[in-house]
C-alpha cells in the first residue's frame, strides 16, 4: 500500500470508530457526563465547602482537573477495549486481517478512535464544570499535551486488554480491579501532601498520579510531582505499549489461529 | 504463465498438535473456476484461511499471481477477495457502511469506494437494503453481502468458502449465475463446497483433499470419466416380493414397487429390460439414484483412508 492508500485505510478505521461511539452515544457520551456532574454536585457543592481549601484552591477548583482526567482515562480505555474486542467477538476483525492494511495503521486507527472519544468526553465534562466553577488555564501547552498523551496511553492499554481478552468478563476485569483503584488513588480527590510519608512514597509508584498532577499543573499551576519527569514517563510508557501492541498484532496473538 | 495461486509443501499444525495440512502442492491457473472438495475436517478451510492470512502456516510457500505472501503480503492481499463460510461482519452496521468500509481498507478513495459499493450492491440485489442494519437481513442476503464486500476492490482471485451453505435452491442458482458471470469477466475463482453438484456445474478443475493431503487434482471432465458405474432406480407397475435376479445387473429391492440396479458404464440396458419383460415386470419410470460425482467422491476418499489406516497399523 502506498502512503495515500494507507491514509485512506487509517481514516476509514477512524471514521468507523467515531461512528460507532456516536451511534451509541447513550452508552458512551451520556453516562460519563451524568456521573461527573454528580461528582461536581456532591464534592463541589455539598461536601466541598466543608473540606475547605486544598493546595491553595477551593475544593471544587482542585477536584475539577482530576475529574476531567479521570473521564478521559476511562473513556479512552473503554472505547478501544470494547470496540476491538467486539470486532474479535463478531469476527469482523477478519475484514481487516484479509486486507493489505499494515498493522501499525490498524493500531493507530483504533488508538486514535479511543483518543477522540476520551477527548470528546473530556470536553463535555469540562463544559459541565463551568456550571460549578470558573476554569483557569495556567499552561495551555502542558494541558493539551498531557491530556492527549494520557488518552493515547490508556487507549493503547485498552487495545492490549482487548487482544488478550477471551470473553466480555475479561474486558471488565482490568478497568474494575486496576484502572479504578489507580485513578481514585491517583490524586484526583486529594493532594498526596496530605498523606503520611510512607503512603506518599507508595503513591509515587502510581503512574496516574503523574498524569492527573501534570494536568492540574496545566490548569491551576500547582502539582505534587515533577512535571518534566511526568512527560518523560508518560511518553516512555506510550512508546513501550505501542511497540508491544504492534508485536502482538505482528504475531497475530489471539487473532490468527 | 504465472499461476493465479501456487502452493508448495504447505503444512499446518495447530497449537493442540493437530496436523491439518501435511504438505499440500496446488496450482490454479488464471481465469480458472476451481473447486476444492473434501469431507469435514479435511483441511479445506485451513488452506483457504492460510491463503487469506487468517491462519498462520507452519511451513510452505504460497504465491498469488507470482507474489509471495511472505515477501510482499500487501500486494498479494490486493489480489484476493474472500467470502468466508461464516458471517463475519458487524451485525450493527448498515449494509452500505460494511461494503464501503472494506473498500477503504483496500485504499480505495471515498468517491471510488462509493461507486463500487453501489455497483456491487445493485448487482447482488441489496441496493434497496443499503440503509438496513446487517443483522436485519435474511441468511441469503447476508451471503450476498459478503460477496459484495469481497468484490468491492475488484480482486483478480475470488476465494469462496462454502458460499451457498444453507441457501435455498432458487438463491443458490442465482448465485451460481452471478459467479459464472464474474468468472467469465476474467476473475479466477476458487471455491470449497459440500455440494458436489455445485462443483460439477460451476468448476472446470478440482482438487480433492482428505486428511490434510491432496488425493486427486484434475479436471471435472476427467474426473467424471473415471466413473465406471451408475445406479438406476426403476419403478414397476407390478408389486414385487423379491429382487428379480438378472445376470450382470446386481441390485436390490427398495420397496414392493421399486428396485435399484447397478450398471457398468457403456453396458447396454436392453438385456435388463428384456429380462424384465420376460418376467412380466413392467417398468413405469426410471431415474439416476444419486449424484454421480458424489459416488466418485466416496470411491476416491475411501481407498485413501484405508491406505492411511493400514499404514498406521
Amino acid at each position: 500500500m502506498n502512503a495515500g492508500q494507507q491514509w485512506v485505510a487509517f481514516t476509514t478505521i477512524l471514521v468507523k470508530e467515531v461512528r460507532r461511539f456516536m451511534r451509541i452515544w447513550q452508552q458512551t457520551l451520556l453516562p460519563p457526563a451524568i456521573t461527573i456532574a454528580l461528582y461536581f454536585v456532591i464534592f463541589g457543592k455539598l461536601i466541598g465547602p466543608r473540606i475547605g481549601e486544598m493546595s491553595g484552591f477551593t475544593y471544587i477548583e482542585f477536584v475539577v482537573p482530576g475529574l476531567i482526567m479521570m473521564s478521559v482515562i476511562t473513556n479512552a480505555y473503554g472505547n478501544v477495549v470494547s470496540s476491538f474486542f467486539g470486532t474479535k467477538f463478531q469476527r469482523s476483525i477478519e475484514e481487516l486481517l484479509v486486507s493489505p492494511v499494515p498493522n501499525y495503521i490498524i493500531l493507530l486507527g483504533y488508538v486514535i478512535g479511543g483518543v477522540v472519544r476520551g477527548l470528546a468526553v473530556g470536553v463535555i465534562v469540562t463544559l459541565l464544570s463551568l456550571f460549578f466553577t470558573d476554569l483557569q488555564v495556567s499552561h495551555l501547552g502542558v494541558t493539551v499535551a498531557i491530556v492527549f498523551l494520557t488518552a493515547v496511553l490508556f487507549a493503547l492499554a485498552g487495545f492490549i486488554n482487548a487482544v488478550f481478552a477471551n470473553s466480555f468478563d475479561d474486558i471488565s476485569i482490568i478497568p474494575t480491579f486496576v484502572l479504578t483503584p489507580l485513578t481514585y488513588l491517583g490524586g484526583v480527590f486529594y493532594s498526596i501532601s496530605m498523606l503520611p510519608p510512607f503512603w506518599q512514597a507508595v503513591s509515587l509508584a502510581n503512574p496516574v498520579l503523574y498524569m492527573v498532577n501534570t494536568f492540574r499543573y496545566g490548569l491551576l499551576g500547582v502539582s505534587d510531582i515533577n512535571v518534566a519527569w511526568a512527560f518523560v514517563m508518560v511518553t516512555g510508557f506510550c512508546a513501550l505499549l505501542f511497540f508491544f501492541s504492534l508485536f502482538l498484532l505482528e504475531r497475530g496473538k489471539r487473532l490468527r489461529s | 504463465m504465472t499461476a493465479a495461486l501456487s502452493i508448495r509443501n504447505l503444512h499446518k499444525q495447530y497449537d493442540n498438535g493437530f496436523e491439518a495440512l501435511k504438505g499440500i502442492d496446488l496450482d490454479v491457473q488464471p481465469g480458472d473456476f476451481f473447486a476444492l472438495l473434501g469431507p469435514n475436517g479435511a483441511g479445506k478451510s485451513t488452506t483457504i484461511g492460510i491463503i487469506c492470512s487468517l491462519v498462520r502456516k507452519t511451513a510452505g510457500e504460497i504465491a498469488i499471481f507470482g507474489t509471495d505472501i511472505d515477501r510482499n503480503f500487501s500486494l498479494a492481499k490486493q489480489y484476493i477477495g474472500v467470502v468466508p463460510q461464516e458471517f463475519n461482519f458487524n451485525q450493527f452496521e448498515k449494509v452500505i457502511d460494511i461494503v464501503k468500509t472494506q473498500a477503504g481498507y483496500f485504499g480505495l478513495p471515498p468517491k471510488l469506494a462509493g461507486e463500487r459499493t453501489e455497483k456491487y450492491l445493485r448487482q447482488l440485489g441489496l441496493w434497496e437494503k443499503r440503509h438496513q442494519r446487517s443483522r436485519m437481513l435474511s441468511g441469503g442476503m447476508k451471503r450476498r453481502l459478503m460477496i459484495a464486500r469481497a468484490l468491492v476492490h475488484e480482486p483478480q482471485l475470488l476465494v469462496l468458502d462454502e458460499p451457498t451453505a444453507g441457501v435455498d435452491i432458487e438463491l443458490r442458482r442465482s448465485m451460481w449465475q452471478f459467479l459464472k458471470a464474474i468468472n467469465a469477466s476474467g476473475t479466477t475463482i476458487i471455491l470449497t463446497t459440500h455440494y458436489l453438484e455445485e462443483a460439477e456445474s460451476l468448476c472446470r478443475n478440482v482438487a480433492i483433499i482428505d486428511q490434510g493431503k491432496i488425493i486427486h487434482n484434475t479436471s471435472i471432465k476427467q474426473l467424471l470419466r473415471q466413473l465406471n458405474k451408475e445406479v438406476f432406480v426403476l419403478d414397476t407397475r407390478e408389486a414385487l416380493t423379491d429382487m428379480p435376479t438378472i445376470e450382470g445387473y446386481p441390485g436390490q429391492l427398495i420397496d414392493e414397487h421399486s428396485f435399484e440396479v447397478e450398471v457398468v458404464k457403456g453396458k447396454s440396458l436392453n438385456k435388463l429390460f428384456a429380462s424384465l419383460s420376460e418376467r412380466d415386470i413392467h417398468v413405469t419410470s426410471m431415474r439416476n439414484k444419486a449424484n454421480r460425482l458424489e459416488e466418485l467422491f466416496v470411491s476416491l476418499v475411501e481407498p485413501h483412508r484405508n491406505e492411511t489406516a493400514e499404514a498406521q497399523l
